[in-house]
């Protein structure tokens, strides 16, 4: 079938033989430590097989940060390239494919998973239940995501790296003006993860929905689990859309057919318009669980309880709602006419109405509370004035007008990562540094904390504040370099110097956890925030069962009344039953080899050797028809001991309030 | 999870499980929606533009079509039945309607196959013009799906001959038919949208 062998590993690069080498050595290194520690088995029963929600959200979690350095490293590597005019430091396509590489790992392999891995960790806590509906989905939705995640990654040293922008818009990312295999990474390995996040989304859907514990009424539900909920169902009504998308990208690239071709009838604004229609759906999917964490964090530390719960409820639906109606802003320059444009600047605008609902909402939790100043609610406080600068920004793209002005221009690439990294980045480290006591039992340091938080946050605003300005003056996006007489010399040189400034901040990040591990105080509360939802009232780390009795709810912040009130605070021995829990499965993490292995092939355009391989997933699917695996039982000894442990001796939580 | 039974109901919905799962299906049918919608946009966007090569006249073979689509409508009937018998614990009956059901979905999928082979001999291919590309791909997820379908009913029907009628050979038995009917729902507005308004118009 005409492999060209010599054409599989990318050579004559500098920057990317140094890649393979360091993928090399680290490939080695791991397998190497594992043999030597001799871990294998740990990891494969432990971590590889689990089912256990908080398991899986650690996995996405670790995932996330490993993509968070990969699409950050990308990020520097333009700002060094930008940071002179006419450096020579990347060539053009080298750039092409550095961003496109960016723009995809930082939204689908680094936030997407990040969210869904507090997701998975919190939620089923946060409502009181044992697991989510369908644990042994969820690892697969999880593998699923990893497997395309590590095909994507792989494109850059294996085939070649695709290079038509992460929106991939055609006729640029079809055969003909893009004939190597590239683009083909693109379509397999966002599809395969695709498939998982739709998953997830359903899963989610089901558990909140179901498997609240007693007296959790929907409007009793914390923030964070209603905007999961909501987030979950914009991914079931979006992301088949995508799955279409690229499909049909997947035909005309590997079977000649003629969607999105200039040729034979296609039509190129057709992918437009669908990748929009599940882009912009997909912006939202990533801001609103965003949301639902700052008003948890802003909540606890404040001391208050969230201001105005209902009409954040109201908000975020109608954020969802709106998110599907605006698509057309990603491209009013195409010239659809006065009247669509202006429809749809409308409805862009109407979504900065909830928004700012919201944004008073978290400032009315703060009035008159007594603010405890940690380094998640720092990360909170910094959302707040950077999110605006975002949102402003936006309302000024949002007209149609305007538009063909700030189109294609850095202003457009100020703004978005004006909302994406305060919106999303922010929250998941105010996130990961809440949680992160409930999910390991110690806490990261919050001095270093603070210096990751300014570090960041500085650099920050010193990189993406001058490409507004960048922009304005008329710098395009997606440019290699520009010209000494254009003058945008020192603001890009200014930029990139926020650029380092930011790395400096994730490398203490990265410090902060190593410094955790090591050093961190292991005897703490399991409510160490003096907390206000479920999660805090079981031992932390959870033990895996979640809870030895289901609590139950009776107002918003219910975890805040049970500590104030004094009730369901204690275990008594005869409350105590025996747990049913699902059994591990290698299963999800075999499909994901078999979908790595398709998805390759696929991509490869080697079509004989991946139907063949296809008989794996097959393998897979009729596998788990017949397994009648249900589960096993956690004996009340066990449970007693366990409760024992972190209970102390007299049975109770920490039942302080401040 | 639990082992919360409730046999006050049917035997698919008795356990918890069950009734996430079902309702996770139903959910799940949702971004299937979705997912024929938007084909059926890209069909809708792309479906004059023929390039020079065949049209929709040209190709489509109205009797045929009548058949494939007796034949499926009867399969959703069958179906319904199979569930009816399932309901009255009539383990052979179930059996005897799904296979049936089985039957005439393949039957089904024999005629779009030949179908799809007419076509390529008229010269109409997927490569041919974006309203052949569209058509093969709407029509080709609607098949694959009913292949599919037919794969998997065929794994649950084992297993009810091998555990007989439990709420879990049920709730698979359950889903399965919710599925049916959903593929069903889909040809009705193929036929329309795609065969009788390209007849006509
Ligand atoms: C961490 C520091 C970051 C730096 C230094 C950075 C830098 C950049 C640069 C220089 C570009 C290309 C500008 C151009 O020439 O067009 C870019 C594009 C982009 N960035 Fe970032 N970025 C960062 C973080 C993020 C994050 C967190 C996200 C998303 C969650 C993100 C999403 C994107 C996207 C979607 C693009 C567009 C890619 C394309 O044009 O196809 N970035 N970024
Ligand atoms: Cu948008």
């Amino acid at each position: 079938m005409g492999i060209k062998w010599d054409e599989i590993l990318i050579t004559g690069d500098p920057i990317i033989l140094g890649s393979q080498i360091a993928i090399l050595l680290t490939t080695l290194g791991i397998i190497g430590g594992l043999t030597y520690l001799k871990k294998w088995t740990w990891l494969w029963r432990e971590w590889i097989t689990t089912v256990d929600h908080k398991r899986i959200g650690i996995m996405y979690i670790v995932a996330a940060v490993l993509m968070f350095f990969r699409g950050g490293m990308d990020g520097l590597m333009m700002k060094a390239q930008t940071s002179r005019p006419e450096m020579s430091f990347l060539d053009a396509q080298h750039y092409n494919e550095v961003f496109t590489a960016h723009g995809v790992i930082m939204i689908l392999f680094m936030a997407m998973p990040f969210l869904i891995g507090l997701m998975n960790v919190v939620i089923p806590l946060q409502i009181g239940a044992r697991d989510v509906a369908f644990p042994q989905l969820n690892a697969l939705s999880f593998w699923l995501f990893f497997s395309g995640a590590m095909l994507f990654n792989i494109a850059f040293v294996v085939g070649g790296a695709p290079d038509a922008g992460w929106t991939s818009y055609f006729p640029l990312a079809g055969k003909e003006f893009s004939p190597g295999i590239g683009n083909n990474y693109y379509a397999i390995s966002l599809q395969i993860a695709g498939l998982g996040t739709l998953m997830t989304g359903i899963n989610f859907i089901v558990t909140i929905l179901k498997m609240r514990t007693k007296g959790m009424t929907l409007m009793r539900m914390p923030m964070f689990t209603w905007t999961t909920l909501i987030t979950s169902v914009i991914i079931v009504a979006a992301f088949p859309i995508f799955t279409v998308a690229l499909a049909l990208m997947t035909f005309d690239r590997l079977y000649g057919t003629h969607f999105f071709t200039v040729a034979a009838g296609g039509s190129d604004m057709l992918w437009a318009n669908l990748f929009w229609l599940w882009g912009h759906p997909e912006v939202y999917i990533v801001i609103l669980p965003a949301f639902g964490m700052f008003s948890e964090i802003i909540s606890t530390f404040s001391r208050k309880q969230l201001y105005g719960y209902k009409s954040m409820v109201v908000s975020i639906v109608a954020i969802a709602v709106l998110s599907m109606l605006v698509w057309v802003h990603h491209f009013y320059t195409m010239g659809s006419g006065a009247l669509v444009n202006s429809f749809f600047s409308i409805t862009t605008m109407m979504i900065a109405v909830p928004t700012g609902v919201k944004m008073f909402n978290w400032l009315f939790t703060m009035r008159k509370g007594r603010i405890k100043m940690t380094t998640a609610m720092l990360w909170s406080l910094a959302f707040v004035p950077n999110f605006v600068i975002g949102g402003v920004t936006g309302v000024m793209l949002a007209m149609g007008a305007a538009d063909y002005q700030y189109h294609n221009t850095l202003f457009l690439v100020a703004h978005f990562h004006y909302v994406l990294i305060p919106g999303v980045v922010f929250a998941v480290f105010a996130g990961l540094y809440y949680w992160w006591p409930k999910m390991f039992g110690f806490m990261l340091n919050e001095k270093l904390g603070k210096w990751h938080f300014w570090l960041f946050v500085i650099g920050f605003n010193v990189t993406f504040m001058p490409m507004f300005f960048l922009g304005l003056n008329g710098a395009v996006r997606r440019a290699y370099t520009f010209s000494a007489e254009s003058g945008f010399a020192p603001l890009f040189l200014l930029s990139a110097i926020g650029s380092v400034i930011l790395a400096a901040g994730f490398a203490v990040f990265c410090y902060n956890i190593y410094w955790s591990i090591r050093y961190a105080d292991r005897n703490i509360s399991s409510d160490p925030w003096d907390a206000r939802t479920l999660e805090w009232a079981t031992a932390s780390p959870v033990q895996h069962y979640n809870f030895a009795k289901l609590p139950e709810v009776k107002s918003l912040d219910a975890f805040w009344y049970m500590k104030k009130d004094n009730e369901g605070l204690t275990l008594k021995d005869e409350e105590i039953e025996e747990i049913h829990m699902p059994s591990n499965s290698g299963l999800p993490f075999l499909m994901c080899v078999a979908f790595g292995i398709v998805g390759f092939f696929l991509i490869f355009e080697w079509h004989l050797l991946a139907a063949i391989s296809a008989v794996l997933i097959i393998a897979g699917l009729i596998y788990r028809s017949f397994d009648y695996n249900d589960g096993y039982h956690i004996h009340k000894d066990e449970i007693k001991k366990t409760e024992g442990a972190w209970r102390k001796m007299e049975g109770k939580v920490n039942n302080h309030v401040s | 999870m639990s082992a919360n039974v409730n046999t006050s109901l049917p035997l698919e919905y008795q356990t918890e499980q069950s009734r996430m799962n079902i309702l996770g299906f139903w959910i799940f049918l949702g971004a299937e929606i979705v997912l024929f919608a938007t084909l059926f946009s890209v069909y809708g966007v792309l479906y004059k533009n023929y390039a020079g090569g065949p049209t929709h006249q040209d190709i489509f073979m109205i009797k045929e079509v009548m058949i494939q689509t007796v034949l499926l409508l009867t399969s959703s009937f069958t179906m319904g039945v199979a569930i009816w018998e399932m309901r009255r614990n009539n383990k052979k009956g179930l059996i005897g309607w799904f296979i049936l059901t089985l039957l005439l979905g393949a039957g089904f999928l024999f005629m779009e196959i030949n179908e799809f082979i007419h076509y390529v001999h008229e010269g109409a291919t997927m490569q041919t013009s974006a309203f052949l590309s569209s058509l093969f791909v709407l029509l080709g997820t609607h098949g694959a799906h009913v292949t599919f379908g037919i794969f998997w009913a065929t794994m649950v029907i084992i297993q009810i001959a091998k555990r007989g009628l439990t709420p879990v050979t049920a709730r698979k038995t359950f889903i399965i038919g919710l599925y049916w009917h959903f593929l069903d729902v889909v040809w009705i507005f193929i036929f329309t949208f795609v065969y009788l308004k390209g007849m006509v118009l």
